[in-house]
């Protein structure tokens, strides 16, 4: 980070040149210099920020590589048991990949739907009224910190599911992707809505005219002409959901499995970083770097997808 | 009206999209209400007095979150205090100054990616680049939380920006004023909205975290002073819940915390809505 | 230019702030300790009269044995705090164990279970998942759900190696806590887990193994063989502060064994 902040001070003031602002030291020039420096100190906060995704990026593949080299990258991505204190360590994480995975997809699954539908009926059916009712309460769903989400998944959630499908512990899968589910609803909605309210009114008016009912030209004209919006809510879900660490970690169970089954007790790749990072060391640590590398590497194609959704939907 | 022409199958879309959409928006409601209720019922009986002013004894096995109550507001403000001239400096830079397309599409571009990283990876990060070096303590924490919230505020301030309408800047700039005075004296105080918003927004993703702060301002429960506070390693009441929750099984204290910050949540968002409604109004007069 | 000053003055500040952060731990007049969960309770409150008596700082960081024992030796804490002895390759490197006391490790089930006690030897046949109903143990039919805690707490590692089940646990949840177990078992009617006995509530049940009970005379003369010893770890060459060594002093000394005791252990000495 120091480096980085040298490098961008150098960069501002070579625009300056000391000897010619020296030699003309009058009233106007002066004031030019001065304009000059307050133009180079926001262009040092703007660059800053260009920093700290640098900083994060290079931190992250310096640190993560050297686990990935020691245990070959193959082995690493397609292993498929991960035991990092055995005395004879394995380090795995298609467990952790598959988990992280099919966790996302299971809470797109039941996620996208509900809140599409709900997005649709707040943009276009729901009175003003309940519209901005509904919104608040989206707003506040947003705002609650995942830890509470973990803490009712892990008292209500989770005996829940144990005695409703009479498995032997309710600590799965499928909490964690109901919890995720719950999680992702709000962005999902908020996007959407967003998007379908922006729709001209002159496409619906049209379909109107030609005989379509309201419903028929949400879904038939509305909906196609956000579809970017929504589609780019759907990624800012996914890269929310596989994301999300402490709400999951309470959830899951941690036990580090294939996930076979819905009601196996896993670990995703955020919750193996959070659970084993306090007292790892030497290539445990590692590992467990390239693990974070591995989520990074997830989320820049989320991002990559996210942009280029949203710029089509601006255009 | 036009139902008796539909042929069946329409009726049949018409109303399994209807009953879909209502039923999903009636989940969604009864989710928010039912989350909200059971937090609150649980934990407002659980919040006295005693919990909110003492500390936690291990002599007398009495437990209280005063020390995470003021962690939380030492690690707010210092957080605030470095990321807000940041996040401005940067979204004015964007806004009244780049004239490089390129550096503003880097930035911009930067900021996104900021937005998308989850906050596992800036806990990670924020360990190896500030808990290593200084130590575990709020301090780290704080500037691990500099670094996340620099996009919200960036944004938030950037749109503001935007609003300001031209013609103020070019007034300005012809009765003479030079850009640094135009921008102290016309825009900025034309943007207070955005940057409040961007503060309202990053306060409550403060509040909120938890795995960016575990491995980088820990999760001890002593009472400090500021400078103090900042040296060491404290939980906030997010941190507190988690450790209360998952380490101690002490339910009732885990989720009177959470009922706390069920409140702060939903005032937060009042305050957020409140500030964007009062400016819009005020900018259409 | 007078924003520019503000600015600098705010970076400088930040530099301030962070210089202190660095020096936090190490000056005279306090004690940093980091480590083993399992012995929240015991060194809590061994910090908490030390502090009221002495007026020294002390800090602990509940973060886990194997964190705790690396942080000493980074020399980013006073005491290490293991709930396992150090192995070969921990000594090696120079840190040197004290014994603080010992504690049992209660094997612990719901307490709607009828099983009410275990040999050490079916305690290993279930965790190894050799036997899986609890009706093989006169329970009722149903599957055995076995909660352990994550690798490098000083708890399973004391565990696995009294029962003899290293690496080959069949763990249904792998938990972070002691207090996280717990709370599971006392969900779960058909769970069973392993907890420090200091932190053991009422809303599970101990099991006695080989018909002893996980009580403090039990461990005190060795009859009940799941337990493991609380250690103080210190960088052998080097000397302790002034707060800290008055600190391992205290908590080394018979004034000690009273508060030891309350928090449910047994003093070493």
């Amino acid at each position: 980070m120091p480096i980085k902040e040298n490098t961008n001070k150098n960069r501002t003031m070579r625009k300056i040149d000391p000897l010619q602002s020296l030699n003309s030291w009058d009233k106007k020039s002066r004031h030019q210099t001065i304009e000059h420096i307050i133009h180079g100190i926001f262009l040092l906060l703007g660059l800053i920020a260009v920093g700290c995704v640098l900083v994060i990026t290079v931190y992250l593949v310096i640190s993560g590589i050297p686990a990935i080299r020691e245990i070959g990258l193959f082995d690493f991505l397609f292993g498929e048991e991960w035991a990092s204190t055995a005395a004879e360590a394995r380090y795995g994480i298609l467990p952790f990949i598959l988990t992280s995975i099919y966790g996302t997809l299971g809470a797109i699954v039941i996620g996208v739907p509900i809140g599409f539908m709900t997005a649709v009926y707040l943009s276009k059916l729901a009175s003003p009224r309940v519209k901005s009712v509904m919104q608040s309460a989206v707003s506040m769903l947003a705002g609650i910190p995942s830890v509470v989400y973990g803490l009712v998944g892990m008292l209500v959630l989770v005996p829940g599911i144990r005695k409703v499908f009479d498995v032997p512990d309710g600590a799965s899968l499928l909490a964690a992707i109901v919890v995720l589910a719950i999680m992702i609803l709000p962005s999902i909605i908020k996007m959407s809505v967003t998007a379908l309210d922006a729709v001209p009114k002159e496409y619906e008016d049209a379909s109107f005219a030609l005989g379509a009912t309201p419903i028929e030209t949400y879904f038939k004209v509305s909906v196609p002409a956000a579809k970017s919006g929504i589609a780019a809510a759907v990624v800012l879900g996914v890269g929310r959901a596989i994301g999300e660490a402490m709400a999951v970690m309470m959830v899951a169970g941690n036990v580090p499995n294939m996930p076979d089954s819905l009601f196996q007790s896993v670990r995703f790749l955020t919750t193996a970083v959070a659970s084993e990072m306090a007292y790892s060391s030497g290539l445990q640590q590692q590992a467990l770097f390239s693990i974070a590398l591995v989520l990074f590497f997830f989320i820049m194609l989320i991002n990559a997808a996210l942009n280029f959704l949203l710029k089509r939907e601006k255009e | 009206m036009l139902n008796q022409s539909l042929s069946k199958k329409r009726k049949g879309f018409e109303l399994l999209m209807r009953t879909l959409m209502i039923a999903s928006a009636i989940l969604t409601a009864v989710l928010v209400v039912f989350l909200l209720v059971y937090v609150l019922l649980e934990g407002v009986p659980n919040i006295t007095w005693e919990l909110l002013s003492g500390k936690p004894s291990y002599l007398t096995e009495r437990i209280g979150i005063l020390p995470d109550i003021v962690n939380t507001i030492y690690i707010v403000l210092a957080t605030m205090l470095i990321v807000l001239p940041l996040g401005v400096g940067a979204a004015i830079y964007l806004t009244e100054y780049a004239s490089d397309r390129k550096i503003v599409g880097m930035i911009e571009y930067a900021a996104e990616t900021l937005s998308g990283i989850p906050s596992i990876i800036y806990g990670l990060v924020g360990m190896l680049l500030f808990s290593n070096s200084m130590g575990t303590c709020l301090m780290a924490g704080a500037l691990t939380l500099v670094i996340m919230n620099l996009p919200t505020i960036m944004r938030t301030t950037q749109e503001s920006l935007k609003t300001v309408p031209q013609s103020y800047r070019e007034g300005a700039f012809g009765l003479g004023a030079g850009k640094w005075r135009v921008i102290r004296t016309v825009v900025l105080p034309g943007c207070v909205d955005g940057i409040v918003t961007g503060c309202i927004l990053s306060v409550g993703r403060i509040l909120g975290e938890s795995a960016a702060l575990l491995f980088t301002a820990g999760f001890a429960h002593a009472l400090n002073g500021l400078i103090n506070g900042l040296a060491s390693p404290g939980a906030t009441l997010t941190v507190a819940l988690y450790v209360y929750a998952k380490e101690q099984g002490e339910f009732g204290v885990a989720f009177a915390i959470a009922a706390i910050l069920m409140i702060l949540t939903v005032l937060i968002n009042f305050a957020a809505t409140f500030v964007q409604s009062h400016y819009t109004k005020r900018r259409r007069v | 230019m007078k924003k520019m000053i503000a600015m600098v003055m705010l970076a400088v500040m930040a530099m301030f702030a962070l210089a202190g952060c660095g020096g936090g731990g190490k000056t005279v007049g306090s004690v940093s300790t980091d480590g083993s969960t399992s012995m929240e309770k015991v060194i809590g409150a061994l910090g908490e009269s030390f502090q009221n008596e002495t007026g020294i700082r002390f800090t602990y960081n509940p973060t886990g044995s194997g964190s705790g024992i690396k942080a000493v030796q980074e020399g980013r804490c006073d005491i290490g705090l293991s709930s396992r002895e150090l192995k070969k390759s921990e000594q090696d490197r120079g840190l040197k164990a004290t014994v603080l006391a010992y504690d049992g490790i209660a094997v612990i089930v719901n307490p709607n279970n009828p099983v009410s006690d275990l040999g050490l030897e079916k305690v290993a046949q279930i965790y190894r998942g050799e036997i899986t109903n609890w009706s093989q143990l006169g329970g009722s039919n149903a599957e055995i759900v076995l909660i352990g805690r994550e690798a490098g707490s000083g708890t399973r590692d004391g565990f696995e190696s009294i029962t003899n089940t290293k690496d080959g646990c069949k763990y249904r949840q792998e938990l972070t806590s002691t207090g996280d177990v717990i709370t599971t078992v006392a969900q779960n009617p058909n769970a069973i887990g392993y907890a420090s006995v200091a932190s053991v509530k009422d809303s599970v049940k101990a099991l006695t193994i080989n018909g002893i009970a996980a009580n403090e005379a039990n461990i005190k003369d060795g009859s009940y063989v799941v337990q493991r010893p609380f250690v103080l770890v210190t960088k052998g060459d080097v000397k302790l502060t002034e707060g800290a060594q008055k600190f391992f002093d205290y908590i080394t000394s018979s004034a000690a064994h009273g508060i030891i005791s309350a928090a449910g252990v047994v003093p070493a000495n």
